[in-house]
């Protein structure tokens, strides 16, 4: 087994004496799509906010490539590389879309305040290249031709898509995407899932919350099932899926495997 | 409404173009500099520079209320402590006013990390109303320390800015250059500094501070530093506006002006540069020049406060712009190769 | 001396307790800082003022103005903030809104009644009652009996009557409050109505504790008000009232020992500290942030 990228060790968090997440443990390697899945208030999102250091945990431990980071403030986390998108779209609105990819580039993006006042040659040079950057990765999405308008008049298929822009822009290896398919169209589905594809394929490693079990069967390495803050299920999706726990948990329903 | 927002577009676009922008900046700027040749009289040209300085005064409170979001209602302090520092300075200490500005900005960003601290636990209202106490506070401290602002009685005869034997006055328009000069710097600041990360990042806080933070953003940083920026341009401003009045006193810096700061910001548009400039222009020029308003002016104030949040809370100019973010031509060839280029080329900046 | 600077405070802080009122009850169902409450309360006063000098007697007078005084409250909420919740606009609209009805008022009186101080009349037979050391004039002990009573209707409306349900429950959910049926917008107005009442009170004792009354009266009156109310715990009717007797009382001893120019910045010192330090007030709650 390669060496984790993401190695989350038994965390748990409470609020007001209701435990929210309760001794979870999760691991990511590089270049892997995992999916964390469970009804809703099953602490997924929770999972993500202590990740990125919105929450910190009671206990448990967390390391980033090694290093531990469950204590760290989330302008750290992001340094590190990790960053996410949220469930519900928290785009700057008044800005446009490059504009937030390149607000994405803040802690990567080092001139200082004089350097842009007197608009120096480090400030000229930095600032080209975040531009660059910013447009290659408006490409990966396929929002360049949209990288003028401002991210509120967005629909609501390519919001979803800037803030992955922004996230990827950041310079994160680990990027967290909350429900990214919510509120899409079957083929704006479609559309993203060939979209995280490709991220993968350019090194990112992606973990994901998401209800859409098309898109968790289809697009997930492996599977993490939460259910009222607890882990009941991981493994890959076809057993994920077959798993009765699992079904149990999402009200006896059945889980729609494949296409 | 719709077609209102498209012809603004279009005539944006149009004076956006890099010739039309280059010769209608051509022209303000030739305008400008003849002013005083233009055979106003004195009073007139008193409020000329009157608005030049409030002009500069709704730059910096922009910074704080346009771009990040952060109502101060205190900028009034800010101003006096400019003024204060200066007038002290130059009269009681002999300095030259250049000099002397130096301490003033040092003081400032002091008095402006100070006021700005509170923003790692505030928000929104609540620090909004320490803004105001500390407007009221420097209005006490100005009161108290009696041996070196004179206490109640005020400063008198405050001399004029002068360099190398040339002294600013009104008389040979000094006072309105100096003034033209700041506002101008000022202008010219905030304009870099949209476009750029600190720029982007107190937009971003604005925005959605928590997502912000995701980004990467030291939210506190950016707060105190608007808090930072807009006091010293607040400061600068108030230095000279002391020159140009020649008596100060604790009634000088009062909520009255804090408002009429913020009431300038919120009917230009905030977020804007030229927002500022109409918005002092209406308020600070009209009352004066119709005498008859003057018992009304501050419910006409109010009345605007009230109906443009109403109506119109972008601001009379205030619209989004529908200009493509400014990419300089290496970077458009970089992108898709020199034969296809757009458009948009060199720096085509916009406020 | 002690004790009579603390009777002093607390005289005056009964009266700040009773303004903080409007911006707590307020601030409670709408989160926003009613800026205009200060000029409202000014307004009270100087109406009540006009009336007296009409001489249609003092006790119609008063209770013309007090009435006046909470329409206004109303009014101030129906033209100029409920259009914007029909928008649902961001708070800085409502916040700058009411600077701006502020501004509108208290200048508007200016320019009808000019700025300088007038004199208004005294309420209460003078005479005191000497306890010990301490002095209680016949004012301060009606002003005391009066605000206290007021404080205790106020308590009473809300903790026992079915509009201080509603205000209850639109306090804790505006959404579910309507969803429950009731009138949130009559709610909010009649909050309003309330708040305007008891700062018109409030501006008759204390015009008539210092004899007089002027337009501007209201900003420094509103601002040591809305400090005392955060200081309590904004929000809270208890809170009101202690943080009014703190501010009072520490306001009075400033400017005993520190001189009579400390008074007014002594409650936004206070106001600062207690924002910096605990941002929720003596008796406010926190909240749980949430991404």
């Amino acid at each position: 087994m390669r060496e984790p990228l993401l190695d989350i060790k038994d965390i748990s968090i409470s609020f007001g004496g209701i435990s929210a997440v309760e001794d979870v443990s999760l691991n990511i390697s590089k270049n892997e799509i995992v999916s964390l899945i469970g009804p809703n208030g099953a602490g997924k999102t929770t999972v993500f906010n202590i990740l990125t250091g919105v929450y910190l945990p009671d206990s448990g431990e967390i390391y980033f490539k090694g290093e531990r980071i469950d204590r760290k403030r989330p302008q750290t986390i992001v340094k590190k590389g990790i960053s996410r998108t949220f469930q519900n779209i928290r785009l700057f609105k008044d800005m446009q879309v490059i504009e937030n990819v390149l607000v994405g580039t803040h802690t990567r993006t080092h001139y200082s305040l004089f350097d842009s006042t007197f608009r120096t040659r480090k400030f000229r040079k930095e600032e080209d290249e975040k531009i660059y950057k910013a447009i290659e990765i408006l490409k990966i999405l396929g929002l360049e031709n949209k990288k003028d308008e401002y991210a509120g008049d967005l629909p609501y298929g390519d919001q979803r898509k800037a803030e992955i822009a922004r996230a990827i822009a950041t310079g994160a290896e680990l990027i967290l995407l909350d429900e990214p398919a919510a509120g899409m169209n079957p083929q704006e589905t479609d559309e993203l899932l060939n979209c995280i594809r490709y991220i993968r394929s350019l090194g990112y490693t992606i973990l994901l919350i998401e209800h859409d079990m098309r898109v968790v069967m289809n697009i997930s390495d492996r599977i993490y099932v939460l259910d009222d803050g607890k882990l009941i299920a991981e493994g890959l999706p076809e057993a994920v899926a077959n798993n009765p726990r699992v079904i149990k948990a999402y009200l006896g329903g059945e889980l729609h495997v494949g296409n | 409404m719709r077609d209102k927002k498209i012809s603004f577009n279009n005539l944006e676009k149009f004076l956006y173009q890099p010739s039309v922008f280059m010769i209608l900046t051509g022209a303000a700027l030739a305008v400008l500099l003849i002013v005083p040749w233009l055979g106003l009289n004195s009073y007139l040209m008193n409020i000329v520079v009157k608005v030049a300085i409030y002009i500069t005064l709704a730059l910096g409170l922009n910074i704080l209320v346009g771009y990040t979001g952060l109502v101060s209602l205190g900028q009034a302090g800010f101003v006096a402590v400019g003024a204060y520092a200066t007038t002290i300075l130059t009269k009681v200490y002999g300095w030259n006013f250049f000099t002397s500005l130096i301490v003033c900005v040092v003081l400032a960003a002091a008095v402006g990390i100070v006021i700005g601290l509170p923003s790692l636990r505030l928000t929104g209202t609540y620090l909004s109303i320490i803004t105001l106490g500390f407007g009221e506070i420097i209005r006490t401290v100005i009161i108290v320390w009696e041996p070196l602002t004179n206490g109640p009685m005020g400063i008198r005869g405050i001399p004029r800015p002068a360099l190398g034997g040339i002294t600013f006055t009104m008389a040979n328009s000094g006072m309105y250059y100096l003034s033209l000069l700041l506002m101008l710097l000022v202008m010219l600041f905030c304009r870099t500094l949209v476009r750029s990360k600190t720029g982007r990042a107190l937009r971003a806080v604005k925005g959605d501070e928590t997502a912000a933070v995701m980004m990467g953003i030291n939210v506190t940083y950016y707060k105190v530093l608007a808090f930072v920026l807009a006091a010293v341009i607040s400061a600068l401003a108030g230095s000279l506006y002391s020159t140009q009045l020649g008596y100060i006193d604790q009634n000088t810096f009062t909520f009255d002006m804090s408002t009429i700061i913020l009431s300038i910001v919120i009917l230009g548009g905030m977020g804007t540069l030229r927002g500022m400039v109409i918005g002092s222009i209406i308020l600070i020029l009209l009352p004066e020049l119709s005498r008859s308003l003057t018992d009304y002016r501050f419910v006409i104030y109010g009345l605007i406060l009230i109906l443009m949040m109403r109506f119109r809370p972008q601001g009379i100019l205030g619209w989004k712009s529908r200009l493509p973010y400014p990419i300089r031509k290496t970077v458009i060839e970089r992108i898709s190769g020199p034969q296809n280029q757009t458009a948009d080329d060199g720096e085509t900046n916009h406020a | 001396m002690l004790l009579q600077q603390i009777m002093n405070g607390v005289t005056i802080g009964m009266t700040y307790a009773l303004i903080a009122v409007g911006y707590s009850l307020v601030f409670g169902i709408l989160r926003l800082v009613n800026f205009s409450h200060g000029s409202v309360y000014a307004f009270g006063a100087n109406s009540i003022l006009f009336l007296i000098s009409l001489n249609i007697g003092i006790i119609p007078a008063i209770l013309i103005g007090i009435l006046l005084t909470g329409i206004l409250g109303v009014l101030i909420d129906k033209t100029a903030l409920e259009p914007l919740r029909k928008k649902s606009a961001e708070g800085i609209t409502s916040l700058i809104t009411t600077i701006g009805v502020s501004s509108v008022i208290t200048n508007l009186l200016i320019a009808r009644l000019g700025s300088q101080k007038k004199a208004f009349p005294a309420l209460f037979p003078t005479g005191e009652i000497i306890v010990g050391s301490i002095k209680f004039t016949y004012t301060q002990i009606g002003m005391l009996v009066i605000s206290l009573a007021l404080l205790i209707c106020l308590l009473l409306i809300v903790e026992r009557t079915k509009i201080g349900l509603a205000m209850r429950a639109s306090e804790q959910n505006i959404t579910a409050a309507k969803l429950m049926g009731i009138n949130v917008n009559f709610v909010i107005s009649f909050t309003f109505f309330l708040g305007g009442m008891s700062a018109a009170i409030a501006g008759t004792l204390v015009s008539s504790y210092y004899n007089m009354a002027y337009p501007n009266m209201g900003y420094t009156a509103g601002l040591k008000a809305f400090a005392a109310a955060v200081l309590g715990g904004i929000g809270s009717l208890p809170g009101s009232l202690l943080g009014g007797l703190v501010v009072g009382i520490s306001e009075s001893f400033a400017a005993t020992v520190l001189g009579s120019e400390f008074r007014d910045s002594m409650a936004f010192i206070i106001l600062i500290c207690v924002l910096i330090i605990r941002p929720n007030g003596f008796l406010g709650k926190k909240s749980i942030k949430k991404v």
